[in-house]
């Protein structure tokens, strides 16, 4: 079983797509990261020698930072925003989006599922 | 896209001329400005600025965090006082 960064691989998808299910790795870095280490990408996960997942794990912890001090790195760079009081931060804690689009309609992503409005009328039925 | 780096970030140069000032005078007052755009420079650590926000001037205390931001973000233009209904109304008689 490899276990990188705390987090289990998929033993049977090819390791190029199984290392982006790390927090931090996207396809880009998977690539770069199996490149530097020498490691054929299209092997599976599970066919791969201890060597070489030792090799993998010595490279993705030296050089990116992944899963929890990343998590803590992007939510630490909001609480900045938002304790600076600035448009950014306030946009921030009141679940709204912070790029400047439109709110009227969409922004779905981020304002999450839509709320009921009570009392509002249903548009009705032609 | 980003300001080019070649012209450096903009800062209003009537404010820190004015805040140089006070700052070789060792004196905190604090300054009115329309200057929304103007990039927060280091030298304005400390010092109280009231921002226009279109209506009136809105004191931001500035800290180091800061630096790096531009002065308007901390003085909002919108004022939003929720959608419709009894509690809606209550707050805009305000």
């Amino acid at each position: 079983m490899a276990r990188i960064a705390g987090v289990d691989l998929p033993r049977g998808k090819r390791i190029e797509i199984a290392l982006t299910y790390i927090y931090g790795i996207g396809p880009t870095r998977a690539h770069e990261i199996i490149e530097a280490c020498g490691v054929d990408p299209d092997r599976r996960t599970q066919d791969l020698s201890d060597d070489d997942v030792n090799r993998l794990r010595k490279q993705i912890e030296g050089t990116y930072k992944v899963e929890g001090a990343l998590r803590t790195e992007v939510s630490m760079n909001i609480k900045r925003l938002s304790d600076i009081g600035c448009y950014r931060g306030i946009r921030h804690r009141r679940g709204l989006p912070v790029r400047g689009q439109r709110t009227s309609t969409n922004a779905r992503t981020h304002k999450g599922k839509r709320r009921a409005i009570a009392g509002k009328k249903k548009a009705p039925k032609k | 896209m980003p300001r080019s780096v070649k012209k450096g970030p903009f800062i209003d140069d009537r404010l820190l001329k004015r805040v140089e000032d006070m700052n070789s005078r060792g004196e905190k007052k604090v300054v009115k400005t329309w200057a929304r755009a103007s990039t927060i420079s280091p030298e304005f650590v400390g010092h109280t600025v009231a921002v226009h926000n279109g209506n009136k001037f809105i004191p931001v205390y500035i800290t180091e965090n800061m630096v790096g931001h531009k002065l308007g973000e901390f003085a909002a233009t919108r004022l939003f006082r929720g959608h419709g209904g009894k509690l809606a109304d209550k707050r805009s008689k305000r």
